[in-house]
């Protein structure tokens, strides 16, 4: 019997986890009615369709009503409406914020604009969250974004202060937030096999030392932009590669700290002009606001992609850096330590990262499967490159380091002519422009 | 004369977005109270704006301190036009009156608008500097102490119960006032809250009065209701019990000096008149003045001429009530023990009346006349079984169009004489359980009525425990069950259910035609009562609740009561089935089945509720009690079924069996639908009294939740049985979602579960489509465990640990509080049903594995109270207690009237959204309140009212609720000292 009204209020506001789940994944009542009956619940307790129905109904109308807080999870917290006890309020905040990482990843790095928002109903399909999911958790990342610009003081201790966060998840958001104000490029083929995470990790690394904050801690948005004078000073750094006594030297230093360590000896020796002179062009152009987008693309282009097709381990790659860093403290003539450091310790761990990465995907591709447990440790299987066959879903990947044309040649033209569009975006949105956080195009 | 009362303004937070164009509010506010006003400075662009104003001063009479409440208005300053109202805060200060409740009120309230809710919240702080006043001829009442509680307050000891006061204030509605028309329906809307806000004032003013020329100082079993007359007035009453209370020096063991009454030989000396047929304990089927009195005209004369006939025999015995007042009634619910010697059974009256002919309408007259002769009514009735007074007594009405319904009921009582006198009722004391005359496990179910000279000795058997005195074979009642009653298994809740079509009709006739189906109404509820009884295999019922609401086409009537298996009374019989036509072959199989199936369902029941009572022999079954006639008196009382009754020999053997007959297609309708209750799932226990029989255990979790729910009935020619179906399945539903929305917490007892039905009014444009409200409140939920506690070494382990985090955590903050809270009863959870997971867990592990308790609950809670400010936990129960913990101090009554209105019900989510947010709001005004006067609790809680009004194609809904209950400070048990910090926060 369907109820003109139907109303149930506990005083302390009663909520089912399970409920609230299928409501923040954008159910409608009756789907979740639908889920919550497959689930079992029903048998549970000997309940009817009718009182499942009503129910859902009554948890949704509850958890719309606190909707509004959520937005601003302080006033929760002294709130007079809700009498909700407080590791509940803390799973609500939580829950709320808490994203999918298939559809963060297809947002990193875009501007958090309406014209995003335009999008989410592909990215929805594509990631299979639904519109009312995807909405929410992009005006979530809006909303944080908004929020923490305009304060001073570390941005995860703001998110987390703000937002009633827990650590891993304000640093999330903190790397959602850096991405967007940076706008790094995430979405080319070439970076699809990185996860949120990796990213995450990433922003992390650039947030400690790249920012502004890494120097001085009480400025506006000093985690969330990027240390210009340090982007100046990189240029210093090309002297690295200009100086050929510098270059030479460096190189033999590398090579004989090497030795012995490694099997790859000879192709490391026969790359390292190439390879320091990709990761130090990388610095020098940074001050370029194109550039700093392409990071994680030319971190790719410029030094993984070399040590695959030379078939480094992951290994091979982190010993290399290594004495590829610490040789550099040895070159007398080299005046420009401290920068050179604070560049490097964030390549160093992101090529790190990106490799591993690659290494797993190839591997867990080779075996269609996926372990997440070993997220952080490099896979062990996958040390030596893998031989693929043809046609599986690595295939792409394989594709895209070994074969002599890349596939993602047109790109560069798209992303000019979309970088146009942007720029004229940007216009309007005064907003991001006006706080200087985006070097000019 | 006067009091000086002064208030302060400190601060506001959260305020709503008033100027579109900063997105911020320049708020000031106005502090009102009777004639004067005064205003804060503006706030300038501020949602969270810091006040601190001075102390604002009102120098007022005491009288108008009573009746008054403090009118907070929070404003957003406009230059150009006229100020916008944010909302309003009406602050009683009768808590602030008594000396010994609270002595400042301070805190967050929430700021309410009758159009939008709740927008923000205002720190208020109010004293009251009192200047005693001796005047003899004074208005005011003072220092009466008032509690909803419908027993002697926990902390407290009765010196003297003085009795009956009842008070009824009337004044013009002014949503029917020509000036309605024209004002807006905010302004309307106030002045309606106001209006009753000053009236409750009044009204409590009034009775305190009464109270004080009666020697008390204090009401208990304060029950006040509002009656929306419509165009003849609004109507506020108000009955209680007078009292002379002691504070218990907080902590200390109940007095145990108390002089128990001496049962036994008083008997016979209170014995009542020797009325025949009322003796039943069950009145309410069989007495003729139940035909509801016509309207204006004419009186149940049966009453009357009861009344002549008992005087002198009831006289002497009730002398300490006589000479103090008209009426012997007592609102309350649970006594002390000793005070309730001995239990007639149900008495109520009904009278329907037609509000359109009172003459002077602005007048409490008229009213108190209806009520007079329904209270006499009572009275007679109580005579009539012998009780010199009613306990249990409540009064209510049902209102649609004109006619309104009155109806009174109670439990007839022979209360302790001496115990009055001396006046030194007292609670606490089990002790002397066994060492009476009339063992108190089973006293109360003795006969009050003369034995000897009953005609019908066959209802009649000794009582199974004592075996001196006669007990009835089935007891009805409307107070608690006495803790000291003997018991057999748990008890459940019952509930009968009934539709009654009516024609559509005006006036008079309409009246008449109400009177004449009520009786009916009476008694079948009353047979499906028994029936079920009978089904479950009990012999009492407790908390007996009967409501009758009258809608334009169709009356309601749902009776909900705990029954229970006394072990003083009789086992009850079977139900046997009886067919018309014995020679028809496939009707008898058909009886067959059917009586296979009842015999099922008793015996499946009786496991359910383990009720075994021990075997009898034969001898001890007592053969002076002939069983000749042991039919169901119901029958009997009725002339039309009781000869065919008598005439079939069903007996199970020598047990009396209650005979159902199947003579037409509605029997058969009814049986099915004895049958077609669902039984409550395990672990889940329900009943509409305070304590669960048979379960004595109880944890602190618990929850109090309110159901709303309205079906519209779609087919316009519904018979009386379809109406019956449909509304047993609604209520059925209900239940059952409570079930399951509560499943996470059984084992859990449902306690004083509170139907209320109404048939809300009814547009003429929807012709044929009624729509039926049913309306259920203030459900009390609760942990209990089966198993003993302290058995599992476990569960022992953990209870220091929350004793210990309990004691350090003085300060209701937010965050020890729940903590310490959720952790006690998720541990014992989690030791006796490991069915919980969840993040809960780990706060619990956390709270255990800690060695020092108070640096982790410290740290716990500066964790959890968000950004350093902390809301009290504020638990609601319908309870005069609150399990575990022990209530150390009264601050006063919560008596708080609400109107919301909307003109965009779609916007808000639809009617169930609108008095979703509604409920929760007043929920939070409540607890706002209560952390005000410092309290962490509100016992005794009850929503009184809940009225809703729409119009969905005006897209416009209304509501009025009314709520009440006690607010309290209690603390923990295992707390030894309650801690000063607690009384002002």
């Amino acid at each position: 019997m369907t109820m003109e009204l139907d109303v149930f209020v506990g005083n302390t506001t009663i909520m089912d986890e399970e409920v609230y789940q299928l409501w923040l994944d954008g159910y409608t009542v009756n789907d979740a009615v639908r889920v919550r009956m497959d689930g079992g619940v029903m048998e549970e307790c000997e309940a009817s369709a009718d009182v499942l129905l009503s129910d859902t109904m009554d948890q949704y109308r509850t958890f719309q009503m606190c909707e509004r807080l959520l937005h601003s999870p302080s006033k929760l917290g002294n709130q007079l409406l809700f009498q909700i006890p407080p590791h509940r309020q803390a799973m609500l905040i939580e829950r709320y914020y808490t994203f999918d990482d298939g559809f963060v990843r297809e947002v990193l790095g875009k501007k958090l604009s309406k014209g995003t928002k335009k999008d989410l109903d592909d990215i929805g399909a594509k990631t299979g969250v639904t519109l009312k999911s995807c909405r929410r958790q992009f005006d979530n990342f809006k909303r944080v974004f908004k929020v923490v610009e305009e304060l001073k003081g570390p941005l995860v201790e703001n998110i987390h202060h703000h937002f009633l966060l827990s650590d891993k998840l304000a640093r999330d958001y903190a790397a959602i937030v850096f991405f967007a104000n940076n706008r790094f490029e995430t979405g080319k083929r070439k970076l699809q096999y990185l996860t949120f995470q990796d990213f995450a990790f990433c922003a992390g690394q650039l947030i400690s030392n790249w920012t502004v904050g890494a120097v001085d801690n009480m400025v506006e948005d000093m985690d969330v932009d990027l240390d210009k004078e340090f982007l100046q000073d990189l240029k210093e750094l090309k002297v690295l590669i200009n100086d050929k006594d510098l270059l030479d030297q460096h190189k033999s230093l590398v090579c004989t700290a090497l030795r012995g360590k490694t099997n790859n000896l000879n192709e490391m020796e026969t790359n390292f002009k190439n390879l320091s002179r990709g990761l130090v062009n990388i610095a020098a152009k940074l001050t370029n606001a194109k550039d700093v987008r392409d990071l994680f693309i030319d971190l790719v282009e410029k030094f993984i992609e070399p040590c695959r097709s030379d078939r480094w381990t992951s290994a091979d790659v982190r010993l290399y850096l290594t004495h590829y860093n610490n040789s550099v403290h040895l070159l007398d003539t080299f005046k420009h330590q401290v920068v050179w450091n604070r560049y490097m310790d964030v390549v160093k761990s992101s090529i790190n990262i990106l490799h591993v990465r690659l290494d797993e995907s190839e591997g867990l591709s080779c075996f269609m499967e996926k372990k997440k447990s070993q997220r952080w440790g490099s896979c062990s299987s996958c040390r030596s490159p893998h031989s693929l066959a043809p046609g599986q879903t690595g295939g792409g990947l394989r594709d895209l380091f070994w074969a002599p044309t890349q596939p993602g040649r047109q790109q560069p033209v798209g992303r000019t002519h979309r970088s146009g569009r942007r720029r004229s975006i940007r216009k309007k949105d005064s907003l991001i422009a006006a706080r200087g956080g985006l070097p000019h195009l | 004369m006067p009091g000086k009362l002064k208030a302060k303004i400190v601060a506001g937070r959260h305020l709503p977005v008033m100027d579109r164009a900063s997105d911020l509010t320049d708020a000031f506010v106005e502090v009102k109270f009777g004639n004067t006003t005064f205003k804060t400075d503006v706030c300038h662009k501020s949602l969270n704006p810091q006040w601190n104003s001075e102390w604002f001063k009102f120098e007022v009479d005491d009288e108008d301190l009573q009746d008054e409440p403090l009118q907070v208005t929070v404003l957003d300053h406009d230059t150009y036009s006229a100020n916008d109202a944010i909302g309003k805060v009406y602050i009683d200060i009768d808590p602030l009156l008594c000396s010994e409740a609270a002595s400042v009120i301070s805190g967050w309230f929430p700021i309410y608008d009758t159009i939008h809710g709740i927008r923000g919240e205002i720190n208020v702080l109010v004293k009251v500097e009192l200047f005693n006043d001796l005047n003899r001829f004074r208005q005011s009442s003072c220092g009466v102490k008032f509690f909803c509680t419908a027993s002697i307050p926990r902390c407290y000891r009765a010196v003297l119960v003085h009795g009956f006061v009842e008070e009824l204030v009337v004044n013009e509605d002014p949503e029917y006032q020509w000036i309605d028309r024209i004002r807006t329906p905010r302004a309307s809307n106030e002045a309606r809250q106001r209006l009753i806000s000053l009236m409750s004032g009044e009204l409590q003013r009034k009775i305190g009065l009464k109270v004080l020329e009666m020697g008390g100082n204090a009401v208990v079993g304060y029950l006040q209701c509002f009656d929306l007359e419509g165009e003849s007035g609004l109507v506020v009453r108000a009955i209680g019990t007078a009292c002379t209370l002691d504070k218990l020096s907080s902590g200390s063991a109940p007095n145990t000096n108390t002089h128990m009454p001496v049962f036994g030989e008083d008997m016979t000396s209170t014995s009542g008149p020797p009325t025949p047929f009322r003796a039943l304990p069950t009145t309410s089927s069989s007495l003729p003045p139940f035909s509801p009195s016509k309207p204006c005209s004419r009186q149940s004369s049966s009453s009357d001429t009861d009344l002549s006939l008992t005087p002198k025999t009831g006289k002497n015995t009730w002398v300490p009530f006589s000479h103090l007042q008209e009426f012997p009634f007592f609102t309350l619910t649970s006594f002390p023990p000793g005070f309730l010697v001995h239990v007639g059974g149900v008495v109520s009256a009904r009278s329907v009346k037609l509000l359109d002919r009172i003459h002077n309408p602005d007048e409490p007259e008229t009213r108190d006349a209806w009520w007079e002769e329904i209270r006499q009514e009572i009275k007679s009735h109580g005579k009539a079984l012998g009780c010199h007074a009613v306990v249990g007594y409540s009064e209510s009405t049902s209102i649609c169009e004109e006619v309104c319904i009155l109806s009174a009921s109670g439990t007839a009582a022979i209360l302790n004489p001496r115990y009055m006198r001396e006046g030194c009722l007292d609670i606490g004391i089990t002790d002397h359980r066994f060492e009476e005359p009339s063992p108190p496990s089973c006293g109360f179910c003795h006969i009050p009525y003369d034995e000897l000279n009953m005609p019908f000795p066959a209802q009649l058997t000794y009582c199974y425990l004592c075996r001196r005195q006669k007990v009835p074979d089935v007891l009805f009642t409307t107070i608690n069950l006495p803790a000291e009653a003997a018991v057999t298994g748990k008890g459940c809740l019952i509930q009968a259910r009934l539709c009654r079509l009516k024609k559509k009709a005006q006036g008079e006739v309409n009246a008449t035609a109400i009177s004449n189906l009520l009786p009916f109404m009476e008694y079948e509820l009353h047979t499906q009562l028994m029936n079920k009884l009978k089904l479950r295999s009990m012999n009492a019922l407790f908390g007996l609740h009967i409501q009758i609401s009258v809608g334009e086409n169709m009356l309601l009537g749902l009776a909900s009561a705990t029954g229970v298996y006394l072990a003083a009374l009789p086992p009850p019989g079977g139900i046997q089935i009886a067919g018309k036509t014995p020679g028809d072959l496939s009707a008898e199989h058909h009886i067959l089945t059917i009586q296979k199936r009842i015999n099922d369902t008793i015996a499946k029941n009786k496991e359910l509720y383990q009720i075994n009572p021990p075997e009898l022999t034969e001898e001890v079954l007592g053969s002076p009690v002939p069983d000749s006639r042991q039919r169901s008196r119901l029958f009997r009382s009725h002339s039309e079924s009781s000869d065919e009754v008598s005439e079939l020999d069903l007996s199970h053997g020598k047990k009396d069996a209650f005979v159902l007959e199947i003579d037409d297609t509605d029997a058969v309708e009814d049986i099915h639908s004895l049958l077609t209750d669902a039984p409550t799932p395990t672990g889940f226990y329900s009943c509409n009294t305070e304590i669960m029989p048979g379960i004595y255990n109880w944890t602190s979790g618990v929850q109090m939740f309110t159901s709303v729910r309205v079906f519209r009935l779609s087919n316009a020619n519904l018979t009386n049985q379809g109406l019956n179906k449909i509304f047993t399945d609604l209520c059925e539903n209900l239940l059952k979602s409570f079930y399951f929305k509560l499943r996470s917490m059984i084992p859990c007892c449902l306690c004083q579960l509170n139907f209320t039905v109404a048939v809300p009014e009814e547009e003429l444009i929807q012709v044929g489509g009624f729509r039926t409200s049913l309306v259920c409140n203030e459900t009390e939920e609760q942990l209990q465990f089966p198993l003993e506690l302290c058995a599992d070494p476990s569960s022992a382990n953990c209870q220091p640990a929350s004793k210990a985090s309990g004691k350090n955590s003085a300060s209701v903050d937010y965050g020890s509080f729940a903590d310490r809270c959720s952790t006690w009863l998720e541990l014992l959870r989690l030791k006796a049903h490991t069915i919980r997971r969840g993040s809960v867990k780990t706060i619990s592990s956390l709270e255990r594995s800690s060695p020092l308790p108070e640096g982790r609950s410290r740290s716990l809670r500066s964790n959890r109270s968000f950004g350093g400010i902390s809301v009290t936990v504020v638990k609601m129960t319908p309870l005069s207690f609150l399990p575990g913990t022990r209530i150390i101090k009264y601050l006063g009554i919560i008596n708080m009237f609400f109107i919301r209105e909307t003109t965009s019900l779609r916007e808000e989510g639809g009617v169930s959204g609108f008095l979703h947010t509604f409920i929760a709001e007043v929920f939070s005004m409540v607890r706002a309140h209560v952390a005000a006067l410092g309290g962490n609790a509100v016992v005794s809680y009850s929503m009184k009212e809940c009225m809703l009004m729409e119009n969905p194609n005006k897209n416009q809904a209304q509501c009025l609720i009314n709520v009440s209950g006690d607010a309290v400070i209690c603390v923990r048990e295992t707390d030894q000292e309650p801690t000063p910090s607690t009384a002002s926060i």
